[in-house]
């Protein structure tokens, strides 16, 4: 067993994001959303909603900066430089708003071997200034040659 | 596409897009995602890939925007999954496709698959969605 599972269950300190209009209109564009709830503050309040929307994958927005830490946790001994981003999943709850503030707290939920390959399980709980849980992220790190 | 039209075999519509030669430049400033092999040619040939990538939680959003497209906006797509293979290129089309696979009374899970020149960039993804 060449990677070290010590650290699976161990909790991250929670990251507090700010979300911002122009940052949500930045992220729709890049990713190429022409839904105006994600672009036009006056569409989304026609919507019903307070401001412009963040589309589900903003999620990697909020999420990714409680992510790192983990990542590049030594305890962890992840060998960044042979690391890929296996897969991903997100589970979501109430929608983001722009204005809401979104905190996040990553653990680690598994690490294993298989193949050679290490498998690097992070979970991101994100939840709204209402307590309300917005996204549940489960990253997979694989990283070659453990 | 109303949530109703989404049966078990339907196609969804299909997301077309082809990220310009600037787009991982775009993306990287829009997510925080700063790698290297997104956004510099030179390192990305050094550690032995074809030039620049995608990054996959871009073409990951892509996949995400074609449920949504289909079920009539984000408040519909309560969950995504996807595996990464192999390796998304810029100025080349990226084309996502997904077929309903179950459907009840509120809920509808679609797989689908992101495809690059014949090759699936991300593979065996399921989204569920909710009416």
């Amino acid at each position: 067993m060449a990677v070290n599972t010590q650290a699976v269950g161990k909790t991250y300190e929670p990251v507090v994001y700010a979300v911002g209009r122009e940052k949500i209109r930045e992220y729709a564009r890049a990713v190429g959303e022409t839904n105006p709830v994600h672009l036009d503050v006056q569409a989304a309040r026609d919507a019903g909603y307070t401001d412009v929307v963040a589309p589900p994958m903003f999620a990697v927005v909020y999420g990714a900066p409680a992510v790192g830490p983990p990542i590049f946790d030594p305890e962890i001994e992840l060998n960044f430089a042979m690391m890929v981003h296996g897969g991903q999943e997100f589970e979501w709850g109430p929608l983001v708003l722009a204005g809401d503030e979104i905190t996040t707290t990553a653990s680690v939920k598994d690490i294993s071997e298989r193949d050679g390959r290490g498998y690097y399980v992070f979970e991101s709980i994100s939840a709204n200034q209402r307590g309300e849980q917005v996204c549940r992220g489960t990253w997979t790190n694989i990283v070659r040659g453990v | 596409m109303p949530m109703t039209d989404l049966r078990v075999g339907t196609r969804i519509p299909e997301v077309r897009v082809t990220p310009d030669k600037y787009l991982t430049v775009r993306y990287a400033g829009a997510s925080g995602d700063f790698n290297p092999i997104h956004i510099d040619e030179e390192f990305a040939r050094a550690v032995g890939l074809p030039g620049r990538i995608l990054h996959g939680l871009w073409t990951m959003a892509q996949v995400a925007r074609a449920q949504t497209e289909a079920a009539g906006g984000p408040e519909h797509l309560k969950r995504l999954s996807v595996q990464f293979r192999g390796m998304g290129l810029p100025e080349q089309e990226v084309v996502v496709s997904g077929t309903v696979r179950e459907a009840s009374d509120g809920t509808v899970v679609i797989e689908t698959v992101a495809e690059q020149g014949g090759n699936q960039i991300i593979r065996n993804a399921e989204a569920e969605v909710v009416r």
